[in-house]
């Protein structure tokens, strides 16, 4: 199990367990943490899975690969900035234990 | 048996007797008359991915399944929306000697689509959408409030078409009195002579030439008030879209209009035929009002107002297991796809409570995804919220009449009689 926090825009922090192998969307959809829709079913397709990645985890994480579908799709998310990522293109992973991610006020 | 070698028109005993080859899906009639699901139904089964070879569009190809949409959906680097190349309907876009050409980034590929929507997608973002939701609600509170009880009236000319050309005339803050401006601009946007709304591409200039004057003249207004909530005080203060070269401004401007037109149009009326139709769901939403979050996507699925999307392909490609050839024109037929019971539970009942309501096809998916998809759902919501309040049933009275058409699944005429609480 991979642990991730999340931090809604009001400061409430919620952490969870989610299976390694699965998405940072999945870590808040299947524990019913409010704040990320995820429409398109985690494909890349939609963009309401924004998340802000903790400045400490940027890292690990790292930026959507350049050109890419993600990067392509992110632009287009309200409020981005240098830490935004797509949720559903997080994978769990064990260096990622841990992992830190404020939510934004609402999906566009 | 056939009774013409036509195919529009063509009468076969059932659709099973159709040889695949014959069948067109875009033909127009088909939606008017409501039957293309049992089409769409048999190609998702034999033929998902189905090649019609000769129609009044050309030759094109149908997409019928949700995973294979969603597939060309977001290969836009592949599956082109470029308005030169034919655009985005079956229907091929033209340049058409005396039109206004106006450029929508909708009908546009990357770089050019990516900078125009990323510059005015701020004005529909939810957060703003929040501050214009107490008037929505009272204007549309009020336009409920002057319908006849106890009945007969149009539902789609007293209702449908009100409630959305005040949600767009309050988005724009548009003056109140000459709102019906906004829907004649909507419909000669999109219109050619032939659809009988304009006389020629003349008139259609000349009156999309007086719509720019008179949104000339809010913008200069709206330039010099700072502070503004409406669209266009939004789009002449943010740095991204103030110096946007007019006919740019113009052209985005239509596009949030007609956009948010039809579709949401249609929404309102689909919404009370559904649920009349299923009646068991009616009940559900009464019996729990706040079942309208749930059921409002599921609406917009239901009715999918733009039943496809079309992309033209810049190199060979592959889908579903068929050849496509560059230049080819691929049809993603939402409405087909959103009745694809291998990605959707149930998808042929209209359910107001399920689980994962959004994941339908309606807005599209990839980078060209419906922009106004929030403003859309915010608007159906507050209207849905002010009808339970008012009215215990809105009963459908009589058949409805749909739009001939094979792009906008439009309802344009729906008998109704209204009962109190
Ligand atoms: C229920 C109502 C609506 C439906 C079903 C709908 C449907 C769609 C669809 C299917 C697309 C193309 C998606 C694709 O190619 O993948 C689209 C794009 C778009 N829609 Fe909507 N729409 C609705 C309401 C609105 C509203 C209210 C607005 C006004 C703000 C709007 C503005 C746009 C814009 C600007 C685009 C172009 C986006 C782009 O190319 O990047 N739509 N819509
Ligand atoms: S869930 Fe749709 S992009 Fe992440």
């Amino acid at each position: 199990m991979i642990n991730v926090t999340f931090v809604s825009a009001d400061g409430t922090r919620r952490s969870v367990e989610i299976d390694e192998g699965l998405s940072a969307r999945e870590a808040a959809l299947f524990n019913s943490v409010p704040g990320i829709d995820g429409d398109c079913g985690g494909v890349c397709a939609c963009a309401t899975c924004h998340v802000h990645v903790d400045q400490a985890w940027m890292d690990r994480v790292g930026p959507p690969e350049e050109g890419g579908m993600e990067s392509d799709l992110i632009q287009f998310a309200e409020g981005t900035t240098e830490t935004s990522r797509l949720a559903c293109q997080i994978p769990m992973v064990p260096e990622l234990d841990g992992l830190v991610l404020h939510l934004p006020e609402l999906q566009h | 048996m056939a009774t013409s070698a036509t195919q529009e028109k063509v009468h076969y005993d059932s659709v099973d007797a159709i040889p695949l080859g014959e069948i067109n899906v875009a033909n127009p009639y088909l939606f008017q008359n409501d039957t293309v699901g049992e089409y769409f139904t048999r190609l998702r089964r034999e033929d998902p991915v189905h090649y019609c070879a000769e129609s009044r569009f050309g030759p094109y190809w149908s997409v019928t399944k949700f995973n294979d949409i969603m597939a060309v959906d977001t290969n836009h680097k592949v599956f082109s929306s470029e308005a030169k190349l034919g655009g985005i309907a079956v229907q091929d876009m033209h340049g058409i000697e005396g039109a206004l050409e106006l450029e929508m980034f909708i009908a546009m590929d990357q770089p050019k689509h990516d900078q125009q929507r990323k510059a005015v997608s701020p004005v529909v973002a939810p957060s703003n959408l929040l501050l214009l939701e107490p008037i929505i609600r009272e204007r549309a509170g009020a336009i409920l409030d002057s319908l006849p009880v106890g009945e007969e009236i149009d539902w789609v000319k007293l209702v449908s078409v009100e409630l959305t050309t005040m949600t767009l005339a309050t988005i724009f803050d548009f003056p109140w009195d000459e709102r019906a401006k906004l829907t004649r601009w909507s419909d000669i946007t999109t219109a050619s002579p032939e659809t009988g709304i304009v006389e020629s591409f003349e008139q259609r200039r000349e009156e999309l030439i007086q719509c720019a004057m008179y949104f000339k003249g809010l913008w200069d207004q709206r330039i010099d008030q700072p502070g503004g909530n409406d669209l266009i005080s939004m789009m002449a203060h943010s740095p991204a879209t103030r110096d946007m070269p007019f006919l740019e401004f113009l052209g985005n401007l239509l596009l949030l209009i007609v956009g948010g037109n039809d579709t949401t149009r249609n929404s309102i009326s689909g919404g009370v035929l559904a649920l009349n139709q299923n009646p068991g769901e009616y009940q559900k939403l009464r019996d729990n009002p706040a079942l309208v979050s749930s059921m409002i996507p599921e609406i917009i699925r239901w009715q999918t107002p733009l039943t496809h999307m079309r992309r033209t392909a810049l190199e060979d490609a592959e889908i579903g297991g068929k050849q496509i050839k560059k230049g080819d024109k691929v049809v993603m037929w939402y409405l087909s796809g959103n009745r694809d019971e291998t990605v959707i539970d149930r998808a042929d009942k209209f359910i107001i409570d399920r689980e994962n309501p959004r994941h339908h096809l309606s807005f599209g998916f990839g980078i060209h995804r419906c922009m106004g998809n929030r403003l859309a759902e915010l608007q159906l919501r507050i209207i849905w919220e002010e009808i339970l309040k008012r009215f215990r049933f809105v009963e459908v009275v009589g058949e409805p009449e749909r739009l001939l058409s094979n792009l906008v699944r439009g309802i344009t005429r729906l008998p109704v009689k209204l009962h109190a609480h």
